[in-house]
């Protein structure tokens, strides 16, 4: 199987857009070019409200990922988890994507006696340590959200430490919503040591409007500007792109 | 662990005692009896079958039965030590309620009690005796090429006479050199930031590190700044711990390469208080053989004088002939 990059956006938010284009649009925009999002809502002690719950699940369905709805507490475990299912299933709509060719169109996993699927998902497992992983953070540090933060960090340390630990490479970079100056800040480029993380994070001024529909725009623009300048280096690469499970 | 329970996995932990589920590729029927475990990849069920009682766990998530599966089967290739439950039948099986297929796997029903439990019941004296058990049977997954992963006191269950320690809920096993599937976090050594959370032996052996002073402790503490010191602390306010001390230290800074090295240093442990005490007991005996010692050489030592005095005497004998 040839080898690939996966990529994926997290979003990591406690709440409801309200500036902007429709996050799920734009997330449906990020699936069409093969970019994965998952969606982590933080709650305090209280539970989100209907609408916040409903934006998050619908982003990451939008997006072709996952949603998990959690306690800051809980955030760590949850955050590693999120990321590597999602991959897991990226991975399997590619592999999926690949048995339909060799066996016909109508075959999925499910469709195997349950004898043949663990060839199937050794080849899963084995992508998924193996494969180039580009994951975009972006969180949203408005309102609420300020005192969550110190959390937030210590989650995207446990991811790294949890991505880090596969044979394939990572790259992280980390985007804040809103900006100093646009909806959108990067506070960290692309870099397999998200822990560098640290030196940044403390400058983050929280506030004012949540533009989740024009960060997440500009997160996929960032995806395809690395992808170009890839493809001036390299012109082999070759992204997974995201399949219909 | 999440707040909100997926709609489908919230109806597929609710199934009615009596739901009889028949598999569509093997067509063998289980009746659920009750409810075993909630994991986090899905359910399981005690359900009576043609072949007696058996679990059957059901998840939504195909992939994780899939590995799972894969996993119980080289489990039953790792010879002479009973692991985990061994793999009876894996099949689907058409759920009316939401109108989809769900994935299946049966396994032996393990019929006893979860790790604190046993201790609670039997007493704590235990705890050391399954902790020896439990690294004879992690020494042969090793040498097998795998990592357990998910070591907690949840997933060790006592069973049988005499009792014994088995291991339950593979989904964190994983191959060494590997990244661990799954972990729970307190005995996490990436979450106590003491190493990585690639695969190797040295990983689960600082889980069992952590569920002895688990054990001992009995409440469970948060991570502080300085986890190694607080750890060290905690072993250190316990008598038991302290007479362990040694092992755990090691166990934590993953100076094992091997489970059988820290369950040789650990039997070493505990019969140090043994060899102390009788060597107490014995004093004046050791004194007196020593003394015994003493006197035999000053035997030789005359002995020899004697014999080189008499060979002189011989000698002037001679010349004066």
């Amino acid at each position: 199987m040839r080898k690939g990059t996966l990529r994926q956006i997290l979003l990591i938010t406690d709440g409801c857009s309200n500036h902007g284009e429709d996050p799920i649009a734009m997330a449906a925009l990020a699936k069409e070019q093969g970019i994965t999002i998952n969606v982590i809502g933080v709650l305090d002690q209280d539970m989100m409200d209907e609408n916040g719950l409903r934006e998050v699940e619908g982003i990451a369905m939008a997006g072709g990922g996952i949603s998990q709805v959690v306690y800051a507490k809980q955030l760590s475990q949850t955050v590693q988890m999120v990321t590597r299912k999602a991959m897991t299933q990226t991975l399997q709509g590619v592999v999926n994507k690949e048995l339909k060719q060799i066996l016909g169109s109508n075959v999925s996993l499910e469709d195997l006696p349950p004898e043949k699927r663990g060839e199937v998902m050794e080849i899963v497992d084995e992508l998924g340590e193996t494969v180039e992983l580009e994951v975009l953070i972006l969180i949203d540090t408005s309102g609420s959200m300020k005192t969550k933060l110190p959390t937030v960090k210590e989650a995207l340390f446990d991811l790294s430490l949890s991505l880090n630990a596969r044979i394939g490479d990572n790259q992280f970079s980390v985007f804040v919503f809103p900006g100093k100056r646009g909806d959108v800040e990067k506070v960290l480029d692309w870099t397999p040591k998200l822990e560098q993380l640290s030196s940044v994070f403390p400058k983050l001024t929280s506030g004012g409007l949540t533009p989740t529909g024009p960060a997440l725009r500009e997160a996929v623009s960032y995806f395809n500007k690395k992808r170009s300048l890839r493809s001036l280096i390299a012109s082999d690469e070759s992204y997974f792109e995201e399949s219909s499970m | 662990m999440p707040v909100m329970n997926h709609t489908l996995k919230n109806h597929l932990c609710k199934l009615p005692i009596g739901t009889v589920i028949v598999g569509k590729w093997h067509k063998h029927a289980y009746k659920i009896v009750k409810t075993l475990g909630n994991g986090a990849n899905g359910v399981v069920y005690l359900a009576e079958s043609m072949k007696g009682l058996v679990a059957i766990k059901l998840s939504d998530n195909s992939t994780s039965i899939a590995s799972e599966v894969n996993v119980l089967k080289r489990f039953s290739k790792v010879q002479g030590v009973a692991l985990g439950p061994s793999l009876l039948d894996v099949d689907d099986w058409f759920d009316p309620y939401t109108n989809r297929l769900i994935p299946f796997y049966i396994m032996e029903y393990i019929e006893g009690e979860e790790f604190f439990t046993f201790v609670k019941k039997r007493g704590k004296e235990w705890i050391v005796i399954l902790m020896l058990q439990l690294l004879s049977a992690l020494d042969k997954l090793h040498q097998e090429g795998w990592v357990f992963g998910d070591l907690k006191p949840e997933n060790l269950l006592v069973a049988g006479m005499p009792p014994t320690v088995r291991l339950l809920d593979v989904g964190g096993t994983t191959l060494q050199g590997r990244a661990i599937k799954e972990f729970t976090e307190f005995y996490d050594r990436g979450y106590w930031g003491l190493g990585s959370r690639k695969a190797d032996p040295a990983y689960d052996l600082f889980a069992v590190a952590m569920m002895m002073i688990h054990a001992y402790y009995q409440v469970k503490f948060e991570r502080k700044e300085n986890a190694r010191q607080q750890l060290l602390m905690i072993i250190q306010a316990d008598a038991t711990l302290r007479k362990y001390r040694n092992v755990l230290i090691k166990a934590i800074d993953g100076k094992y390469k091997q489970a059988m090295e820290m369950k040789r240093d650990l039997v070493a442990a505990i019969h140090y208080d043994d060899l102390l005490q009788k060597e107490n007991h014995s004093p004046t005996k050791k004194q007196n053989h020593r003394k015994t010692k003493k006197r035999s050489g000053i035997i030789e030592t005359t002995l020899i004088v004697v014999t080189l005095l008499f060979v002189y005497v011989l000698y002037l004998y001679g010349q004066v002939l």
